[in-house]
């Protein structure tokens, strides 16, 4: 469908080009609510976004590179929970598995929360028809194969989300 | 005063922030018939301008929102 037809509905395009655990949110949570809208939406994943089409999900969150991380703790009374831990950087940066740490603080705190998975939100969009396109060229380069990701994700490369791109209202790269 | 709506469906979204409130609103919507109404309650402070929001983008019209005992309630009928 295209927007010649004035009947169209709007239409969504996204580029999801990193893998971890604060960025998948953005293009799951927008793709999910533009398709609840009644939108038309297709998410092109490509470089690390790339790894969000895989059936098993790890994406994890680094503090590292991340200064504006805020460091809490999921558990605990309210105030506690607020605390934002000043961890030095060399510390987060030396400590085997703050890595894994950090994730699981994050998943927990989020849970908390009333936030819907990675999981929960890719499924929303497979509901919703979202297309899930993967980068070709990415998929070469880094050695992936189609049997690596989810049945409902599809292959494309720059032109096939371009030419989507084109016809669609909202464009956002992520 | 005001008048009374009658739900033909209630959907609680207490607890969940976005974008699951819409997610389910618009699941929901699909189950009714054209007409019927659907009671929705949040939780989410930003749940009322996406609704809104919602509502004037799929065309099923906002009939009412309100908050009662600290959750926000909507009342939404299917286009």
């Amino acid at each position: 469908m295209s927007k010649s037809d004035p009947s169209a509905p709007k239409r969504l395009a996204l580029i999801a080009s990193k893998g971890t655990l604060d960025w998948a949110y953005p293009p799951f949570i927008l793709a999910s609510a533009a398709g609840a809208m009644g939108w038309e939406v297709g998410i092109f994943f490509t470089f690390y976004g790339l790894t969000l089409l895989k059936p098993q999900l790890s994406a994890a969150v680094t503090p590292v590179g991340n200064p504006a991380m805020p460091m809490k703790m999921p558990f605990g009374s309210e105030s506690f929970q607020n605390i934002n831990w000043p961890i030095p950087q060399m510390i987060m940066t030396n400590v085997p598995g703050f890595n894994a740490l950090a994730t699981t603080l994050m998943k927990q705190t989020f849970e908390n929360k009333g936030v819907a998975s990675i999981e929960e939100l890719r499924q929303s969009c497979v509901d919703l028809d979202v297309r899930l396109i993967g980068c070709q060229m990415t998929m070469d380069v880094f050695g992936f194969k189609r049997e690596d990701f989810i049945k409902e994700a599809e292959i494309g490369g720059a032109a096939t989300f371009l030419e989507y791109a084109s016809e669609a209202d909202v464009q956002l790269f992520i | 005063m005001t008048d009374i709506i009658k739900e033909d469906q209630i959907l609680d979204c207490s607890g969940l922030l976005c974008p699951m409130p819409i997610v389910n609103v618009s699941k929901a919507i699909k189950e009714l018939q054209s007409g019927q109404i659907l009671k929705m309650i949040a939780t989410d402070a930003g749940s009322p301008p996406d609704i809104e929001a919602w509502s004037r983008q799929t065309g099923n019209e906002l009939l009412r929102s309100l908050t009662e005992d600290g959750k926000f309630v909507f009342f939404l009928k299917k286009k």
